[in-house]
């Protein structure tokens, strides 16, 4: 069953007015990209009932590590 | 960029781990709103390597196990008129109504379609225009803005045999709900990530505000999860309750404002009733009259029977988080995934499904 709230992050690879080309767990599908006007190809968006909700980029996953290190004097390497 | 493998890494957890024992010292009771929260914090562990003094309670957060009998009746009603295809997210499918599913509706001839995005309802509805095609539409402010954008299309494209039966809602008049009831002494919320990916961080600023107690966005990896819980008891042992975004890599303060305005555009908050919580105002979202022509509400007059709980079913308890599943008379005696009761042991999301699947 699919489950209608999950989210997940999809690769875009080709962007064709408010739909693109996504590669989401091995498989191409299509989205829409209507809420994430600034999307390119080679984002990854977080997917949910066909639409991109959020473009996530290296910059906020960094940000996430950066915290922990500053929290817990981690590694940053992880 | 790796999504998802450095956010799994078991040496960042472990570190995440010892620092939260580490700074762990007072018994703290933490509610994670979001199912796919409880679902993620069954399948990964997270429960068994929490220290006994943070623990944790499921919320209300599964747009299934939330949806009113009543609404089920009415979408179950609508499947039956001639002429009509209803189409929805597969979760919806099994939950038992007053008398019957949307399953058992459809073994008896109801033409129900199951969907992943209301797209595939709008192709649906283009390629049947001799029938009235209606999305269920159900889900929170993470769902609600593409189903938003599917009735703007329709009326866009003339699509006039395409409509939605919303049963939206919005999560922090819930959350509000919870806290004002204090059935729970709660000492902090774990925030849900896709909601707050929409609505922003900002969103759950009345809780450190108005209630006193930290409200952290999480993601939903181990290492996001873990993350958030090393925040909250941060900022419980300090006494500093704040909003925290430990999701920043999908979440920011303001979230995603093409996304709410287009929600805003078809949507308006009205009343909505919630099972186990009841009715709360401005917690539900209604078709804006301008978009009349797609309310599946004002086209189709059906009787909805008087609607009725089954007998010894506790999910009203467990969205509230002052029972656990595994609590229910019910749970995993007749209650089951093949054979549900209530809406929780149903959605994917439901706690007591994540309860019967990881133990």
């Amino acid at each position: 069953m699919y489950p209608m709230c999950l989210a997940v992050p999809a690769l875009i690879t080709k962007i064709d007015g408010a739909m693109a080309d996504a590669e989401l767990a091995g498989n191409m599908t299509r989205v829409n990209i209507l809420f994430t006007p600034g999307v390119k190809v080679g984002d990854y968006v977080v997917m949910h009932a066909g639409y991109a909700i959020s473009v996530m980029d290296s910059a906020e996953a960094e940000e996430t590590f950066r915290l922990l290190e500053e929290m817990a004097g981690l590694d940053a390497d992880g | 960029m790796q999504t998802g493998k450095t956010f799994r890494d078991p040496v960042v957890v472990e570190k995440l781990k010892v620092r939260i024992w580490a700074a762990s010292k007072k018994p703290i009771k933490v509610m994670e709103f979001c199912g796919t929260h409880t679902h993620a914090i069954h399948r990964f562990g997270i429960r068994q390597i929490l220290p006994p003094t943070v623990e944790l309670f499921s919320g209300p957060g599964c747009p299934v196990c939330v949806t009113d009998n009543t609404d089920i009746d009415r979408a179950i009603a609508i499947s039956k008129l001639p002429g009509v295809i209803v189409a929805t997210f597969g979760d919806l499918l099994k939950v038992p109504g007053t008398s019957e599913s949307l399953l058992t509706a459809k073994a008896e001839g109801a033409a129900v379609v199951m969907v992943y995005s209301p797209l595939d309802v709008l192709s649906l509805a283009a390629g049947n225009p001799g029938c009235r095609v209606v999305f269920l539409g159900i889900g929170f402010e993470t769902t609600a803005p593409a189903v938003a954008a599917s009735i703007d299309e329709a009326r866009e494209k003339g699509l006039s045999n395409y409509s939605v039966l919303s049963m939206h809602k919005v999560t922090p008049p819930a959350m509000r709900a919870i806290l004002d009831a204090r059935e729970i002494a709660l000492d902090a919320i774990l925030c849900p990530g896709h909601v707050s990916t929409v609505t922003g961080a900002d969103a759950w600023r009345f809780v450190p505000e108005e209630y006193h107690i930290p409200a952290v966005v999480a993601g939903f990896e181990p290492v996001d999860i873990m993350l958030a819980i090393a925040q909250i008891v941060r900022q419980c042992e300090a006494g500093s309750p704040r909003v925290a975004n430990a999701y920043p890599r999908s979440v920011s303060n303001e979230g995603n404002r093409p996304a709410r305005e287009m929600m805003d555009q078809v949507f308006e908050t009205a009343p909505a009733s919630w099972r186990g919580l009841g009715a709360i105002p401005a917690s539900g979202l209604a078709i804006r009259p301008e978009y009349a022509a797609h309310d599946a509400l004002r086209l189709f007059d059906v009787e909805v029977p008087e609607c009725r709980t089954p007998d010894g079913c506790s999910c009203g308890e467990i969205i509230r988080g002052v029972m656990r599943p595994d609590e229910c008379p019910l749970f995993r005696t007749i209650c089951t995934p093949s054979h549900p009761i209530g809406p929780c042991m149903v959605s994917s999301e439901g706690s007591c499904s994540a309860y019967y699947l990881y133990g």
